[in-house]
């Protein structure tokens, strides 16, 4: 700015402070605050949400220092592919750090967001006891806490509104935890539990004001009296918009939930092995879905039938109901994609899983929504090309990326050369989140993504014939983002030794389970390396690696 | 590397003897996927897309309506699902195939009834011996050793899932179980009429 005109004392901090309260996003308070020392005192004193996208980029302490205010945090812990075991179990992620940190500095915090990390029951009674205003918890893929833990948060947390727990491994120790909740319970709006066995019917009367609702495993086949409990239940519920669950029951209890049907936003039945024309009869009534998880046992005519009723849905995800293909097969093909594509026009988030696609198909997807803003296509089986044309698929994921100019978030499967990822370098220009597994053919196809793709943030790589040389050319780029995983390529430890001595703001955490032989120090320069993660951090070097994780420095 | 290489090969499906040296022939459900952990692996890998791939992929199609695929290795975290979906799939199915078909059985004149699971039994014969055993204290003959119930005091009935009673023994086995609700033993007298082949 202008030097020597303190522009900065124009207006007083309230004013300042006020004007940042408009500020949307973290990176739009981060640019203000190094505006000015002024600004960067103003801004740390009134950021109340904070986002920390890896546990390990800052010292608890330190972000809790710089903003004091903080109401809200969300933070995440493993890398991405732990969800599908490539990470060992021990490898870190511990919750313990952050809030010990946040019970001593932020007492007023109300809401905690975590994922991908170990909480252990000691962590859920801290919360408990110290965040007298404590209104949201959210636990997404973590493990370490037992139905003890939640006990005491539903005992202690007056306040709560929302208490989302899905995809979590959780030890089931103290039957019966929601019963301590208390009796008038008027303030819960979010209640997700879709990773525990518990009977809802009870608590959906002492909670009619839910809005979003998951419950856990429904054994409702041998409790037949349950089904006009639970539909006048769930009726009762009148701002109900979301539901997800394990509608293990069958088609017998679908039209419990027809009364909720037509004001439901969200619908996931991701876990429920309902047949198709099951599927086509619910989702019929849900008019005003705009988002949508299913198994592919919904099939191509499933899709169809969504893409007639369900003009208002934004993201669809379609897992496998038998992902190792033991089974018959589902008639769930690039059809069904493509139909989707054609009749959503304000779908811009796909989740897809299947066995077959070709160019065709995904070039006809990339020209009806260029709106796409996360594409995650999953080809089953690896180095699956065009089946039509047996070519691979660059084509295809060329066009979706040079179509749609908001992509953040894309996954490529299939077989794909070199060639797609020219493409994705040169055209990906928003894309933050890149997933690649058994592709390209050779260190060209890293490089084109490093050295392309300005605003990546996260880049995650298994099973490819990537090497040394890209990574070490374009060194700089890693600290332009979150983080770099790679498994199963062709990295050598004599690389991540000269990128940890080159860029002293990167942990190079080497993961070497197999241990044989020497211990890695002593390991030459061309041993290969198993797993890769480079994250960048002000922290330094972590202090809780287990074995079989190395930090270069 | 090597290591996991020579282990992979040991798991690999062959044809041949036992101790013969495995001829070349691709087995094509195991060579596929994620075993790159070479970059000479992946030279294989990148064959497939040009035209020797595609015989394969008819060859293996071909494979595929003969028989099941066999042995296909699994690879780590392939597809990408969560643990949590993985293992409430799985759930699933080992609740699928371990669920016992279990069905009341009454004998008329007992005080109480038992209950059986239809799937430890391989055959009319177990259950009929296993029936025996149960309602022995009960009886007062001998069960029919055979189809029907010529010439003894008590035929097996049971109610399938039209609600309709039955004489047990009629259909195969493995229609049996799936349409069987609950089993009654009912005197010789009562049954008479429902033998019509006997």
């Amino acid at each position: 700015m202008v030097g020597g005109f303190r522009w900065a004392a124009m207006f007083p901090d309230e004013v300042w402070e006020h004007v940042f309260s408009f500020l949307p996003a973290d990176a739009d308070r981060n640019a203000a605050a190094l505006v000015c020392r002024a600004w960067y005192r103003i801004e740390r004193r009134s950021r109340w949400r904070v986002f920390v996208g890896n546990c390990y980029a800052v010292e608890p302490a330190a972000a809790v220092r710089r903003f004091p205010e903080v109401r809200a945090a969300a933070i995440k812990g493993k890398p991405h592919f732990a969800d599908f075991n490539l990470v060992p179990s021990d490898w870190g992620g511990g919750a313990e750090a952050w809030v010990e940190a946040m019970v001593e500095g932020w007492p007023h915090l109300e809401e905690l967001r975590l994922k991908r990390m170990v909480v252990s029951d000691d962590c859920l009674e801290l919360i408990a006891r110290c965040f007298k205003n404590f209104k949201v918890l959210s636990l997404v893929s973590c493990e370490g806490f037992s139905t003890a833990g939640l006990a005491a948060i539903a005992a202690n947390c007056r306040n709560l509104r929302e208490l989302d727990l899905h995809e979590n491994e959780v030890e089931d120790n103290c039957l019966h935890w929601m019963s301590h909740f208390p009796e008038s319970f008027a303030s819960l709006v979010t209640l997700n539990i879709a990773c525990l066995e518990e009977r809802l019917v009870g608590l959906l009367h002492r909670v009619p004001q839910l809005v979003d609702l998951g419950t856990g495993k429904f054994a409702a086949q041998h409790h037949p009296e349950l089904f006009s409990k639970l539909e006048s239940a769930i009726a009762g519920c009148k701002n109900l918009k979301s539901l997800s669950g394990f509608w293990e029951a069958g088609p017998t209890y679908l039209p419990a939930i027809y009364s909720v049907c037509e004001g439901l936003t969200s619908l996931n039945l991701s876990y429920a092995t309902i047949q198709g024309p099951e599927l086509i009869k619910l989702i019929s009534w849900c008019k005003n879905l705009q988002r949508l998880w299913v198994m592919d046992l919904i099939e191509d005519d499933g899709l169809i039938a969504v893409a007639a009723s369900c003009k208002l849905l934004q993201e669809l995800r379609v897992f496998p109901s038998d992902p190792y293909g033991a089974a018959q097969p589902i008639s769930l093909t690039e059809h069904g994609l493509v139909a989707i594509s054609a009749g959503c026009p304000m779908l811009h988030s796909v989740l897809y899983f299947c066995r077959q696609m070709t160019n065709a198909a995904l070039l006809t997807v990339a020209k009806n929504c260029p709106n796409f803003t996360c594409f995650r296509l999953c080809i089953m089986e690896p180095h699956t090309p065009d089946y039509i044309t047996r070519q691979p698929l660059d084509a295809g994921f060329s066009a979706i990326v040079e179509s749609c100019k908001h992509l953040r978030r894309l996954s490529l499967s299939g077989l794909l050369t070199d060639l797609v990822f020219k493409s994705i370098g040169a055209s990906a220009n928003c894309l933050e989140m890149l997933s690649v597994a058994f592709a390209g053919d050779g260190d060209a196809g890293l490089h084109y993504i490093l050295s392309g793709c300005k605003n990546l943030r996260k880049l995650e790589i298994r099973d490819c014939p990537f090497g040394d040389k890209p990574l070490l050319d374009n060194a700089a780029k890693l600290e332009t983002m979150r983080s770099l995983w790679m498994s199963s390529c062709s990295v050598t430890l004599g690389a991540c030794r000269q990128l940890a001595r080159k860029m002293p703001l990167l942990n190079v955490e080497v993961i070497n389970e197999r241990k044989r032989g020497l211990p890695l120090e002593l390991q030459p320069d061309n041993c290969p390396v198993e797993k890769l993660y480079i994250y960048r951090t002000v922290a330094g070097p972590r202090s809780d690696t287990p074995s079989c994780v190395w930090i270069l420095r | 590397m090597e290591a996991a290489g020579e282990s992979l090969r040991d798991t690999e499906l062959r044809l041949g003897l036992p101790g013969t040296d495995a001829p070349e022939k691709p087995a094509s459900t195991v060579t596929r996927g994620g075993k790159r952990a070479l970059p000479e692996d992946d030279e294989e890998g990148y064959a497939k897309s040009n035209k020797s791939s595609s015989e394969e992929e008819q060859g293996e199609g071909d494979l595929c309506c003969q028989e099941p695929p066999a042995a296909k290795a699994q690879v780590v975290g392939w597809p990408p699902i969560r643990s949590y979906r993985k293992n409430s799939l799985h759930a699933r199915k080992v609740e699928g195939e371990a669920a016992g078909l279990y069905v009341k059985v009454s004998m008329d004149g007992a005080p109480y009834l038992r209950k059986i699971d239809l799937k430890v039994y391989k055959g009319y014969k177990e259950l009929r011996e296993a029936l025996d055993d149960m309602f022995k204290c009960f009886s007062l003959g001998e069960f029919p050793r055979k189809e029907g119930c010529s010439g003894s005091e008590y035929a097996i009935t049971y109610e399938d899932k039209d609600g309709d009673l039955m004489l047990v023994g009629d259909v195969p086995w493995e229609m049996f179980i799936s349409s069987c609700r609950r089993l009654r033993i009912m005197k010789g007298s009562e049954a008479r009429g429902l033998g019509s082949r006997h």
